[in-house]
C-alpha cells in the first residue's frame, strides 16, 4: 500500500512565522492539503507564498510553527523526504552547457527509485530536444526541463512556484496541461502563483495569501461564489473630472458593490441584464459619455480586490 | 499503489550504471570540456609561456656584449681595435650623441670614451648586470692593449649543466601556477556560478549527497591536473630538455598534495559568496601575492629576509621549492617534509573551514 494511505494529510502546516530584519514574510500562516490534491497559493508579489513553500520544502528554516509531510517532518526524516519530493524553484537556471538528457539524468541519479529518463522527457515533450544544450531552449521549454526534473524522482508531493511566470500563453497553456496530467495520476500538488486564471484552471482548493496570511481559502468555485456575485462591470467615463458617487452606483438595479478602480469604477454585479441599462440610463440622465465599458464573469482576481482592495498585479 | 503510469513505463528501480557520483563527475568534465577557453587555460597557457620564454631567455652560444666606442678622438681607432680582439665584444664606432642613445635604449651595455689626459672613461649603469660584465671584458681588453700582461697561466673549461637554466627555473614555477590556478578558479567559479543560478539549491533540493557533490569537484580536478601536469611537463621536456631527475611517485604526490590545498583554498573562497563578482575578486586577492611573491618567474630569495618566513609559509611558495628540488635536483620526499607539511596544513585548515560555513543555497 502506499505511505499515503496513512497521514491525513499530504501536507499539514500549523501557524507557520518567518521574518527578515522588521519584515514578517510569513505571519502565522496554517494549511492543511490532502492527498491527492492540487492546492494552490495565490498571492501578490512579496505575499510570503514563496517563503511559505520554500519552508515547506525544506530549504529554509521558519522561526517557529510546525510543517508536517507526508507524516515525516524535516528536523527527523529528511532524506527519506528528499526521496518522495518533487521540487521546482522559481527561478533555476539549469547548465546550460548540458544537454536536456544529461540534465535529465544527473537528477535520476540522486533518487534511489523513480521513472526513467525517457519517459519523463516525453511526459514534458521535449523528445525533440533530447540532445539540445539547455542553454538554447526557450523559457517554455526551459520550464518543462525544471518539471522534467522535478518528477523524475516519482513524487508524491510536487512543489511549484510560479511555474508559468515570465511565460507566453501558448506555453503556459502547454504546461498547465502537463501539470493537469501530473494530478490526474493521483499525486499531491502544492503550487504558488499570481495569475488567478492558472489557479482556477489547476487548483481544487486555493489558499488566498496576503501579507503572509491565509485571508480566504476554499475552492476556486466556492470563493467567487462568496462575493455574491456572478459578474463584474468595469467602466470609465470620458469626463475625467466628473465623478460618480459610490452610494448611487450600488443604488442601481442589480448591483452589489462599487469602488473607484484604476482610473474608472468597477461594480459587482448580481444580474448583467438589469445592471447594464440602469448604468447607461443613469449615465444618459446626467448626460456623461463613457470612454470604456467591459463586463466578466467574476473571477478570483475581483475576490482578491474584494478582500483588499488592491489588484493581485500590484507590485 | 498508486504508481504513475503512462504507456511503455516499467518503472525502472534504475539504470544501475547511473551512480549518482559517476554522474556528477562526468557532469564536471562535460561542462569543462565544453568550454573552449577554459581548454586553453589551462593546457594552452602554460606551454605558450614557456615557450615564450624558453625563446626569450634561450641560452646562446656565449653572450656578445654591445658596447660602443665614442669617435672624435684619434685614439678612438686604437681602442675600438683593442677590443675588437675579445670575440666577446660587439664594437660600434659612434659619435658622442648615437653613443648616448644606445646607451639609454640599451643598444650598447657601455660607452667606452678616451679622455683629454690619456685615460679612459666608461659610462655604464652600474644596476645592470651586463653592464658591469661589460665594464669588466672591455677594462681587460683595454688594458691588454695598453700593454698589461698576465702574471699566471689561466685555462677555461666550460660546462653548460641541464638544470640551471631560466626554462629549468621557469617550468615548475609553470606547473605550481597551473595547479594553484586550476584548484582556486576551477572550484572556485564553477560553485558561486551554480549558487547564482539557484542551481546549488535546486541539487540541495533533492536526496543529492553533498559529500558526493564537493568530491565531484576534488575527482574531476585531480583527474584534469594529472592531464594538465602531464602536458606541460611532456611539453617542456621534449621542448627545451627540463630535467625530471625526481621519481614518478614523488612527483605525483607533490602535484596532488598541491591540488588538494589549492582546492580548499577555491572552496573556502567559495564557501560563501553569492556572485561572480565577489568571488572574482577573492580569488584574486588570495592569487596576486603568489603570483609575486613565491617564485614563478624570479626566485621568491630577492625579497628582504624579514618577509622571508611569510613567503615560506605561502602554499605556492611550498609547491614551487619543493618542485624545483624534486624536478631539478632529484631531492626525495623527505628532503621536501616541510613543503609537504605546509601543503597539508592549507588542505586541512581550508577544508575544514570551508565545511563549516559552506552556504548550500
Amino acid at each position: 500500500m502506499s505511505d499515503l494511505s496513512n497521514p491525513k494529510h499530504a501536507l499539514f502546516v500549523r501557524d507557520l512565522r518567518k521574518h527578515y530584519g522588521s519584515v514578517r514574510a510569513v505571519d502565522g500562516l496554517d494549511l492543511a492539503v490532502a492527498p491527492g490534491e492540487c492546492f494552490g497559493l495565490l498571492g501578490p508579489n512579496g505575499a510570503g507564498k514563496t517563503t511559505t513553500i520554500e519552508i515547506c520544502e525544506g530549504l529554509l528554516a521558519p522561526d517557529s510553527g510546525d510543517v508536517e509531510l507526508l507524516g515525516l517532518r524535516w528536523d527527523r526524516e529528511e532524506r527519506q523526504l528528499r526521496e518522495r519530493l518533487g521540487i521546482q524553484l522559481q527561478e533555476t537556471q539549469l547548465a546550460d552547457k548540458l544537454t536536456v538528457q544529461e540534465t535529465v539524468r544527473l537528477f535520476r541519479s540522486f533518487y534511489k527509485k523513480g521513472r526513467t529518463v525517457n519517459d519523463v522527457i516525453a511526459l514534458v515533450q521535449l523528445e525533440e530536444k533530447r540532445d539540445a544544450r539547455v542553454g538554447k531552449l526557450s523559457g517554455g521549454q526551459k520550464q518543462r526541463l525544471a518539471l522534467a526534473c522535478a518528477i523524475v524522482g516519482d513524487p508524491d508531493l510536487l512543489f511549484l512556484d510560479e511555474p508559468t511566470t515570465g511565460l507566453d500563453p501558448q506555453s503556459r497553456r502547454q504546461l498547465w496541461s502537463l501539470i493537469t496530467e501530473f494530478k490526474s495520476l493521483g499525486r499531491t500538488i502544492m503550487l504558488t502563483t499570481h495569475y488567478m486564471d492558472e489557479a482556477e484552471m489547476l487548483c481544487d482548493r486555493v489558499a488566498i495569501v496576503d501579507h503572509g496570511k491565509v485571508i480566504a481559502l476554499g475552492t476556486p468555485e466556492h470563493l467567487i461564489r462568496s462575493l455574491g456575485a456572478e459578474h463584474v462591470v468595469d467602466f470609465a467615463l470620458l469626463d475625467e473630472s466628473v465623478s460618480l458617487d459610490e452610494p448611487t452606483l450600488r443604488g442601481l438595479d442589480g448591483v452589489l458593490a462599487a469602488r473607484p478602480l484604476a482610473g474608472g469604477y468597477e461594480l459587482q454585479v448580481g444580474a448583467l441584464h438589469r445592471a447594464v441599462p440602469a448604468l447607461l440610463a443613469l449615465l444618459a440622465q446626467r448626460g456623461l459619455q463613457l470612454s470604456r465599458l467591459a463586463t466578466h464573469s467574476a473571477t478570483l482576481e475581483d475576490v482578491f480586490v474584494s478582500l483588499t482592495g488592491r489588484q493581485l498585479r500590484d507590485e | 499503489m498508486c504508481s504513475f503510469h503512462s504507456p511503455g513505463d516499467n518503472f525502472a528501480m534504475s539504470d544501475t550504471s547511473d551512480n549518482s557520483l559517476w554522474q556528477l563527475i562526468t557532469v564536471r568534465f562535460k561542462e569543462y570540456t565544453r568550454e573552449p577557453e577554459a581548454l586553453f587555460w589551462s593546457f594552452g597557457f602554460p606551454i605558450l609561456l614557456a615557450i615564450g620564454l624558453g625563446i626569450a631567455f634561450r641560452s646562446k652560444p656565449a653572450d656578445i656584449v654591445h658596447v660602443a666606442v665614442v669617435t672624435g678622438d684619434a685614439r678612438a681607432t686604437t681602442l675600438a681595435d683593442a677590443l675588437k680582439r675579445d670575440s666577446g665584444l660587439a664594437v660600434t664606432l659612434l659619435p658622442p650623441d648615437s653613443a648616448a642613445a644606445a646607451l639609454r635604449t640599451g643598444r650598447v651595455a657601455l660607452i667606452v670614451a678616451p679622455d683629454s689626459v690619456g685615460g679612459v672613461l666608461y659610462q655604464y649603469d652600474d644596476t645592470r648586470p651586463d653592464a658591469r660584465t661589460a665594464r669588466l671584458m672591455v677594462n681587460d681588453a683595454v688594458q691588454r692593449g695598453a700593454g698589461r700582461a698576465d702574471r699566471l697561466p689561466i685555462a677555461d673549461r666550460h660546462i653548460h649543466e641541464r638544470g640551471s637554466r631560466y626554462i629549468d627555473f621557469v617550468v615548475p614555477g609553470l606547473l605550481g601556477m597551473t595547479i594553484m590556478g586550476g584548484g582556486i578558479w576551477g572550484l572556485g567559479f564553477s560553485i558561486v556560478d551554480q549558487r547564482r543560478r539557484n542551481l546549488l539549491k535546486r541539487l540541495v533540493a533533492t536526496p543529492m549527497s553533498r559529500a558526493q557533490y564537493l568530491a565531484s569537484y576534488v575527482i574531476s580536478r585531480l583527474v584534469l591536473l594529472a592531464l594538465e601536469a602531464g602536458v606541460l611537463l611532456g611539453a617542456a621536456t621534449a621542448l627545451f630538455g627540463v630535467p625530471m631527475r625526481g621519481s614518478f611517485v614523488s612527483i605525483s604526490i607533490i602535484v596532488v598534495l598541491s591540488a588538494l590545498a589549492f582546492g580548499g583554498i577555491g572552496l573556502l573562497i567559495a564557501s560563501r559568496s553569492k556572485t561572480i563578482e565577489g568571488v572574482s575578486g577573492l580569488m584574486n586577492l588570495s592569487m596576486l601575492p603568489m603570483w609575486v611573491l613565491s617564485g614563478v618567474f624570479f626566485s621568491s630569495e630577492n625579497f628582504p629576509q624579514v618577509v622571508q618566513p611569510f613567503i615560506k609559509a605561502l602554499p605556492l611558495t611550498a609547491t614551487n621549492d619543493a618542485l624545483r628540488a624534486t624536478l631539478l635536483r632529484g631531492v626525495s620526499l623527505p628532503g621536501v617534509a616541510p613543503q609537504l607539511a605546509i601543503l597539508a596544513t592549507w588542505m586541512i585548515v581550508c577544508f575544514g573551514i570551508a565545511l563549516k560555513i559552506f552556504r548550500w543555497r
